[in-house]
Parts: C-alpha cells; sequence; structure tokens
C-alpha cells in the first residue's frame, strides 16, 4: 500500500503538470475563440443562434467520444500535410485532447459572454453613443467591462468542465491525471483510482476558487481581487509546468506504449527498464485503446509495444481465415512489414487468448467443457463480455461456429467482467488466458475443437524507424521466446489480486527476476 | 433668419419596414441661442425626431442640418461629441465615477488628462454638485444628482448645441423646479442652443423660447408660448391652457368660495 501510494506521489509532478498545460492551453483557446463569437453574436441574431446551437450540440458528445473522433480526423489531416508538404504532425496525445476540450469549453464561454453583453442596461448603451463612442469604444469601455462578472462566471465553469474532462485523454495517448483513473480502474487499484479524483478535484477546486477572486473583482470593481487571482493562477500554472521544463534527462527520446490492461503496463514497464538500462531516455504512453495503439506505432508516435498475433490478424488485416499458430504469425510478419513498415520482433513466448471460461462449479452441473457443449445451454446463460468483444471479429466468427446464442449480453471494464462471473451476474465470460484471475478464481477455459478463436501470440511491434536502430532492436531482443504464460499470469495476478497489490513496475522488475533475464 | 443651428427639411422615420411611421415629416428650424421645447403626446414622435438630430436613429427620409454641415456627411459618433445629449434615464455609466462620466467625452477626444481634471472640476461647480462627488459612483447619488451629473457630461466638450430628451421626468417636482431653473440659467450664460423633449406643459412655458406641438408624427402647431394660447386649433389652445386649468383648480381648492 506504501509502495503503491508513493508510486502515485512520484507520478503526481509529470500528471499534474500535463494536466495543467493541457486543460490551461484549451481554456486560453476557448476563451480566444469564444469572446470574439460571443461580441459578434451579440451583434448579429443569426449567427447568435448558428453559434449557441452548434456549441450545445457539440456538448452533447459524450466527452470520451468526441476526444476519440479527433484522433483518427487528424490522423487522416496529418496523412494529408505529409503528402502535400513533406511532414506530417502527430495525431496522439495533445493535439487531439486540446482541440476537443476547446470545443467543450466553449459553450459556457459564449453563452455567458453573449448575455452579459446583451444584458448590459440599454440605456447606458446608447448614453455610450450618444458622449460619442465608436462601436470598438462602447465594446472595450462600457459593454465588456459591465459584462465581466458574467464572463468571468462562464470561464470559471468552463474550466471546471475542462480540467474535469481532461482526465479522459488518456486513452487517446495524452498523459494527465486519468491515467490514475485508468490504470487503477484496470488493476482495481482504488487507492490509486481515489488519488487521481481527488488530485483532479483539488486541482478543479483551487482553479474554481482562483477565478470566482476575479470574478467577484469584476463584480465588485475591487482591483485588488483581480490582480489576487490572477497571479494566483498564473503562479500556480508556472509551479505545475516547471517540472516538465526541468525533466527531460539524457539520451534519446523513445515512446513506450501500452493498451489498456495490466499485462500491457508490466511489459511496458518491462521493455521500458531494458531501454532504459540502455541509455534511452523513455516516456510511456498508457491506456492506448487498440486500434490507436497501432496507428500509432505505424506512424511513429509509439516507437514499440505488445500486441498479440490474433487482434493484429483479425482487426488490423481484417483476416477472417485462420491458419495454424505458425504460420499466422509468419503471414502477419510479412503482411504488417509490406502494408505499414511495422516490424514484429517476435513473440515473447505466451499467448493471451480470448477465451470463454465459467465457474467451475456451474460448468460440471451443467457438464460443459467445451464450447460446442455451451452452444445447446447458451439460450439460458449470460454472457459478460469486456468492452470491445463483442464489437470484434472474433466474436463473430465464434457466434458463427458454434451457433451461439446468450440470453444476455453485458459488456463490463475487465475487472468488473471477473467479479461479475465469480459473483453470478454473467455465467460465462470473455476471459484472457494469461490471466492470473483464471486460476485464482478458480474458473475453467473451455475448449475451442472448432479452433473458431484464433492464436493470440503476444507479439513486439516495432515502428518503421525504430526496426532500424540496433541498440533499440537488441535492448528488446533477449525478452523474445523468454516468458512462459505461467510467468506471465503470476505476474498479472500480483497487479490484479485485492490483497497485497504490486504496481505493474514492481511486478515488472520480479517477472525479470523470474525468467531471469541476463542484464543486457 | 440666419443660417439656422438646426434645420429639419421634411425628416421621416418608418420602422418595421415602413409600416409604421413614427415621424411622417417634420420641417423645423432653430436658431442659435433659441431654447425650443417639443412637446406632445407619447408616441407622437418627440423622442424620435431628437434621436435622428445626433445620428442615432437614421431617418428614412428628409434633410437634416447642423450649422449648415448634413448629418450623415461626418462620422456619426464625431458629430455626437459636439453634441450634448441628456437622456431620460440618464445612462450614467455605472462602472465610472462621477469624474470619470462626466469627463468621457473629451477623453474620447484625447485631451490631455489635467485639462480633463480641471474642466471636470468647472462642471460640477456649474451644476452645483460638491466638488468632493468626483470620486462616488453614479450608485451612491439621488436621482436629482445623477440628472445634474448626466447635464455636466452632455455640457464636457463645450458643445453649442444641447438635445434633451425628457431630462426631468423622472424626478419629485421640487428638485425638477429647480434643476429646469439651474438648466436655462446655464443656457443664457453659456450661449447654448436646446431643444428639449418634454411632456410637462408647463416646464415647456417656464423654460421654452419658443414650442413645438408634435402629434402623430407631424408638426402641429409652433410659436412663443403666448401665441399658441392664441391658435386657431382649438386642440392646441387646450394643451396649452392646462398649466393655467390646473392652476385654477388648484387655488379652487386651496381658497375655498368665501
Amino acid at each position: 500500500m506504501n509502495e503503491r501510494l508513493a508510486s502515485a506521489w512520484r507520478l503526481l509532478p509529470n500528471y499534474l503538470g500535463q494536466h495543467v498545460l493541457l486543460s490551461a492551453s484549451a481554456l486560453a483557446l476557448g476563451v480566444l475563440i469564444s469572446l470574439p463569437l460571443a461580441v459578434a453574436a451579440s451583434r448579429n441574431p443569426r449567427l447568435r443562434w448558428i453559434a449557441l446551437l452548434s456549441a450545445g450540440l457539440i456538448q452533447t458528445i459524450p466527452s470520451l467520444a468526441l476526444l476519440a473522433l479527433f484522433y483518427p480526423l487528424l490522423l487522416a489531416l496529418s496523412a494529408l500535410s505529409r503528402d502535400l508538404f513533406g511532414a506530417g504532425f502527430s495525431a496522439l496525445g495533445f493535439l487531439p485532447s486540446l482541440l476537443a476540450l476547446t470545443l467543450y469549453s466553449m459553450l459556457p464561454i459564449l453563452r455567458n459572454a453573449t448575455t452579459g453583453i446583451l444584458g448590459v442596461d440599454p440605456a447606458v448603451v446608447e448614453a455610450a453613443r450618444g458622449v460619442g463612442m465608436t462601436d470598438r469604444q462602447r465594446l472595450f469601455m462600457v459593454e465588456l467591462p459591465l459584462a465581466a462578472p458574467v464572463i468571468m462566471a462562464g470561464v470559471r465553469t468552463a474550466a471546471v468542465w475542462t480540467i474535469g474532462t481532461a482526465t479522459l485523454s488518456t486513452p487517446v495517448g495524452q498523459t494527465s491525471l486519468g491515467d490514475y483513473i485508468f490504470s487503477g480502474l484496470q488493476t482495481e487499484d482504488w487507492v490509486l483510482v481515489l488519488f487521481g479524483c481527488a488530485a483532479a478535484a483539488g486541482l478543479a477546486l483551487i482553479v474554481d476558487q482562483l477565478l470566482g477572486l476575479i470574478e467577484s473583482g469584476a463584480a465588485l470593481r475591487d482591483r485588488r481581487r483581480i490582480v489576487g487571482g490572477g497571479l494566483g493562477l498564473v503562479v500556480g500554472t508556472a509551479l505545475a509546468l516547471a517540472p516538465l521544463a526541468a525533466g527531460g534527462g539524457t539520451g534519446e527520446r523513445v515512446v513506450v506504449g501500452a493498451k489498456n490492461f495490466s499485462e500491457q503496463y508490466i511489459l511496458a514497464s518491462l521493455m521500458s527498464d531494458r531501454l532504459r538500462a540502455a541509455g534511452f531516455n523513455v516516456s510511456e504512453k498508457d491506456d492506448l485503446g487498440s486500434a490507436v495503439a497501432y496507428q500509432a506505432v505505424a506512424s511513429g508516435e509509439v516507437d514499440t509495444y505488445v500486441d498479440y498475433s490474433g487482434t493484429l490478424w483479425t482487426n488490423v488485416l481484417k483476416r477472417t481465415d485462420n491458419p495454424p499458430r505458425k504460420l499466422l504469425l509468419a503471414q502477419l510478419t510479412d503482411a504488417l512489414k509490406v502494408r505499414d513498415g511495422v516490424v514484429v520482433l517476435g513473440p515473447l513466448g505466451f499467448e493471451n487468448a480470448y477465451a470463454l471460461a465459467m465457474r467451475r462449479d456451474e460448468a460440471n452441473k451443467l457438464g460443459i467443457h467445451s464450447i460446442a457443449n455451451l452452444a445447446q445451454h447458451a439460450p439460458d446463460l449470460t454472457l459478460g463480455s469486456d468492452l470491445e468483444f463483442l464489437s470484434r471479429p472474433e466474436w463473430a466468427a465464434l457466434k458463427g461456429a458454434y451457433g451461439l446464442n446468450f440470453k444476455a449480453e453485458k459488456r463490463y471494464q475487465p475487472t468488473f467482467m471477473y467479479k461479475a462471473v465469480t459473483g453470478g451476474e454473467a455465467d460465462v465470460i470473455s476471459a484472457f488466458s494469461s490471466d492470473g484471475r483464471i486460476v485464482a478464481d478458480d474458473l475453467v477455459v473451455l475448449s475451442d475443437p472448432r479452433q473458431a478463436i484464433p492464436p493470440y501470440d503476444a507479439v513486439i511491434l516495432l515502428s518503421p524507424r525504430r526496426s532500424a536502430d540496433p541498440s533499440f532492436v537488441a535492448a528488446l531482443r533477449p525478452l523474445i521466446g523468454a516468458i512462459p504464460v505461467e510467468a506471465m499470469r503470476k505476474a498479472n495476478l500480483s497487479v490484479d489480486r485485492d490483497q497485497d497489490k504490486q504496481t505493474p513496475a514492481q511486478a515488472a522488475q520480479d517477472l525479470a527476476k523470474a525468467i531471469s533475464l541476463a542484464p543486457h | 433668419m440666419a443660417q439656422p443651428m438646426i434645420e429639419l427639411q421634411d425628416v421621416a422615420k418608418s420602422f418595421d419596414g415602413g409600416t409604421s411611421e413614427a415621424v411622417a415629416g417634420v420641417s423645423l428650424a432653430v436658431a442659435e441661442g433659441e431654447f425650443i421645447a417639443l412637446v406632445g403626446g407619447s408616441g407622437s414622435g418627440k423622442t424620435t425626431t431628437l434621436k435622428m438630430i445626433n445620428g442615432l436613429i437614421a431617418p428614412t427620409r428628409g434633410r437634416i442640418r447642423i450649422a449648415g454641415e448634413a448629418v450623415g456627411a461626418a462620422e456619426p459618433h464625431l458629430l455626437r461629441r459636439r453634441i450634448g445629449y441628456v437622456f431620460q434615464e440618464v445612462g450614467l455609466f455605472p462602472h465610472l465615477s462621477v469624474a470619470e462620466n462626466i469627463g468621457i467625452t473629451p477623453k474620447l477626444m484625447g485631451e490631455p488628462k489635467a485639462a480633463i481634471e480641471a474642466r471636470v472640476t468647472e462642471l460640477l461647480d456649474l451644476v452645483s454638485l460638491p466638488r468632493d462627488y468626483a470620486a462616488r459612483r453614479p450608485a451612491a447619488l439621488s436621482g436629482g444628482q445623477r440628472q445634474r451629473v448626466g447635464v455636466a457630461r452632455a455640457l464636457a466638450a463645450h458643445p453649442k448645441l444641447m438635445l434633451m430628451d425628457e431630462p426631468f421626468g423622472a424626478l419629485d417636482p421640487v428638485t425638477r423646479d429647480a434643476l429646469g431653473g439651474d438648466y436655462r440659467d446655464l443656457h443664457r450664460r453659456l450661449g447654448l442652443t436646446t431643444l428639449m423633449v418634454t411632456h410637462d406643459i408647463t416646464e415647456a412655458v417656464l423654460l421654452a423660447d419658443r414650442v413645438v406641438v408634435m402629434d402623430k408624427g407631424r408638426v402641429r402647431a409652433e410659436g412663443k408660448p403666448a401665441e399658441l394660447l392664441a391658435s386657431p386649433d382649438a386642440e392646441v389652445r387646450a394643451l396649452m391652457e392646462t398649466p393655467r386649468r390646473q392652476a385654477d383648480r388648484v387655488r379652487a381648492r386651496l381658497e375655498p368660495a368665501s
């Protein structure tokens, strides 16, 4: 527990700095766009209608979806710019997060600023014209100062929203305080989740109070409050950003990616340790979505990460045939190299396959040993899956091969999926074969006699550029074929279990010792 | 008559795309130094006429000249800086001090700070407000004091022409009487030309050299108060006799028949 909390503290300067950088930039950009737009909208009823409606519509898009939508959009734009100007830009991380949060911050600022300007006493506005002010003078000397408290209230709402929503930028590869929450959720580390929530809420509270000071200063025309609030914001932002500017370290910068579950965190940590030992300046991007992770390594935004042969086969190559394990790996290696220049360095030595699993007692009671048996009982049973399995081609193939038709299908975070099957909420789950919880929860994995589920060898992928770097490749090559499934299960369980939890970094160190890798 | 200070030739204004005509062709000439009261019922077009003179409202037809210069030829804000305008609702800037309110037009014209400060003090004296009111906010003043600030603000840039829209309409009768008299003095001392909209005939008779009666967007009658009392138009006569009739009734009630 203490080690977990201590490691959370160690990450805070980086997470907080990134979070502040992202939210402050988005808010600044939001104000910069919304204020002139609000001024124009207050002068033109038709523009006002369009602007407020669009901002309102954007607000109805779930924030996670808005963040996710910018990734493919920017990826396409980046490819276009590479074609046109010979240089692309990173479609992952900061940029999509910034754009989504900026859009998100606009509604309250736009609405309050428009209302504030329109709400200025018409007699005062007419007097401003009457004493000989130009339109611009009237705006800056009368309307904006009088609308300032209402505008500041809008900025304040936008700031709190932006800081809260910024925690959702983790899955598109932007480090934020959300990293605590997403990682904690995956590893059932509630201390970590709480830590992330408290940090984000604390930040939002402080910013809200400082902006509130400015707001009341604007309303009471008290310059000290405005200056005090502004100074607090500037100093606070500078302090939060200082670790980012100071950070760095030596060596070439490389990025290790990880998808959003414990095994991925552990393997990313393992690879990072080895790359660091080889003199690289490593940063990790955790909690990437499956499709995002592959696109990121293909475009070079991530230098390496671990994926699974079956996943790449069906989701990236869109193949529906199911060749034997070795052949699939060989064909996959060729196809990814030709198509995207992505290099499959090799398999780590274990599989993490999708596997249908049940509680042992229930399987025995019903006499289910294979998926073929399961098909007969399926109409009375509930299937629990992770968030993506039911949308993946593997599930379609499995369903078709056995004619599976469940009474109900429910989606869970992987952590809650295991809870659901042990608690009886689900009868069958789409478990992961390398997951330590299969043994720990006493689940049986149903056999797949028709081989409808493809093999899922864990493989290290390298970005096109990094695959030509001999010292990088040399640092990772000893991992090939070195991790047996038992060792991986044990490491996974040490992170996922409820008692005596370890951090992924600790688990990675123990795993390195267990498979006795000679220090490189 | 020499060149008039204000000259309106068949000026009209329609709103709502021409369906309603607030001002339906007004012609009027105001000589320099004159004090004109524009009277008439609600909706007779008094205020619209006044606002067209300093370009707050653009006429739909007709020509307006101020000291021979066509309104609309120059930038409207430059014209407005040369004309003092006092609003019915005063419209003081609530976020500025009394001094900042009074000094606003000179500031817009880029006058030096020291000159503005001296002018503000001079104007506070002129409208009989204590000098230490300079730092107060409008919210801390009484209605009459606010209207005095409004008059001072309108006078700040040494205008020759003052347009006043029901300037004392919202004040209690005592304050109203005092302010009206004070302003009449200022008008004479500063050699101003004043066009004042009012619905109060007593005020019009007591302050103005000449009264213009408006009705349904047109000038129904104009002349010295005494002339209008002898108008062939019975309604105009009735209107102008209102103060006297009221005074008679007041006397009758206060001095019961002996």
